[in-house]
């Protein structure tokens, strides 16, 4: 059996890394050893199939039960494409996200801003066969947290997927553009590659924007392709 | 090309996503001999993580509409995560070695920038002595790291130290 095509190592500095220390929560939660090697086998280079038969979606956070929630609504949409440039079809989108007054309908969350019980937090669409994927959802308010003195965390959206492998597994958080908060959150800043890090900024589009109803943005992500040779083990 | 996008911790709040079903892989009436696996990840402190979410893929038995292969499960307040799944077979490995029987782990939290990858193995399982990761882990201590031990009936444990002492293998994929 010839051996499975391995994906490629991530680009130096477009990741961040797990010692993060202006980021707290890392200090003790970053492993100490580096991490050991592992060729890719099939047990990486495969992953989980997700269906929306079985796994319904749920593209438009902004109403439960026919009543609109509060804030502004915006659409989110984009293209998810690997390293080559390639589509990735059918592949399951989740988000997740605070509402407009800041505050994520989680028992963890005590910040002292109203929920809003017509907003759905999380969501859930498959990309079409060119990999793109849209939501409608509410702008998420900034939120206090404790990390350092004042801190606030920009305005975002969680997003989580799969790709084809176990091995493409990303999640990440995806910003908004001139968002004056971006200059001091140290989680974005964690990425230490600056055109890394602008690329989880959301573009404003106009051709996303839907006139009379919602603004638009584009928030494109590219998963991990495949070596273009096999290396060696 | 574009590289692929940079990861972003999953925070404290990615139980909006959650669906506890899906820590039992056997829920769509998968056929074999099924297992509990569990663990506590615990910290650089070894306090217990309790907001980690905890992912398996296995690659045997090979995914279907009855097994979906991947789980996924939060941890307590004991740090403890729990699977049902079934008991994977050896898988083939690179070239012509044979892998140990083992699901694949990725530990994703507030406090981690990204996923940490490692692997359960089972405890008494002759490959373990020629699978090829286990071999390449020189020290037995920190290999030991990577191996499930029985903890009751059909269950097996595998604790994540995060840090320091006893820290779990984690692998680079």
């Amino acid at each position: 059996m010839s051996d499975p095509i391995p994906f490629r190592p991530y680009a130096p500095g477009t990741q961040p890394p797990y010692d993060a220390p202006a980021y707290l929560g890392t200090i003790k939660r970053h492993p100490k050893q580096r991490l050991h090697p592992l060729p890719h086998t099939v047990t990486e280079t495969t992953g989980p199939r997700f269906t929306a038969d079985r796994f319904a979606p749920l593209a438009d956070l902004t109403m439960v039960t026919g009543k609109p929630a509060l804030g502004e609504r915006i659409i989110v949409a984009g293209t998810i494409t690997d390293e080559d440039g390639r589509p990735v079809p059918h592949t399951m989108v989740e988000i997740w996200q605070a509402n407009a007054t800041g505050r994520y309908n989680h028992p963890s969350d005590q910040h002292d801003a109203p929920l809003d019980p017509n907003f759905h937090g999380a969501g859930r669409v498959f990309t079409d066969e060119n990999g793109r994927y849209r939501f409608l959802t509410i702008r998420p308010g900034a939120y206090p947290w404790p990390n350092h003195r004042n801190a606030w965390r920009p305005n975002h959206i969680h997003f989580s997927y799969f790709g084809p492998a176990f091995a493409t597994r990303l999640v990440t958080q995806m910003y908004f553009p001139g968002d004056p908060l971006l200059a001091f959150d140290p989680i974005f800043h964690a990425v230490p590659d600056e055109h890394a890090r602008h690329r989880l900024v959301a573009v404003f589009d106009l051709d996303v924007t839907e006139p009379d109803y919602a603004l638009g943005y584009r928030f494109d992500v590219v998963l991990r392709g495949r070596s273009a040779t096999p290396m060696g083990h | 090309m574009a590289n692929t996008t940079a990861s972003q911790t999953i925070g404290p709040y990615w139980h909006l996503l959650e669906d506890a079903s899906w820590a039992d892989l056997t829920r769509f009436g998968a056929e074999g001999a099924k297992i509990t696996l569990t663990g506590a990840v615990l910290d650089g402190d070894g306090k217990p993580c309790p907001d980690a979410c905890v992912e398996i893929w296995q690659s045997d038995p090979p995914a279907s509409d009855r097994f979906p292969g991947f789980g996924r499960s939060n941890t307590d307040s004991a740090g403890m995560y729990r699977f049902t799944t079934v008991m994977p077979g050896p898988v083939a490995g690179r070239g012509n070695a044979q892998q140990a029987p083992h699901i694949a782990i990725c530990i994703l939290s507030r406090g981690l920038m990204r996923g940490l990858v490692t692997r359960a193995y089972f405890q008494g399982q002759t490959l373990n002595d020629s699978d090829p990761l286990l071999l390449s882990i020189e020290e037995p201590a920190r290999r030991a790291t990577l191996i499930a031990r029985p903890a009751g009936e059909a269950t097996w444990r595998m604790d994540v130290r995060l840090q320091g002492e006893g820290e779990t293998v984690f692998l680079d994929v």
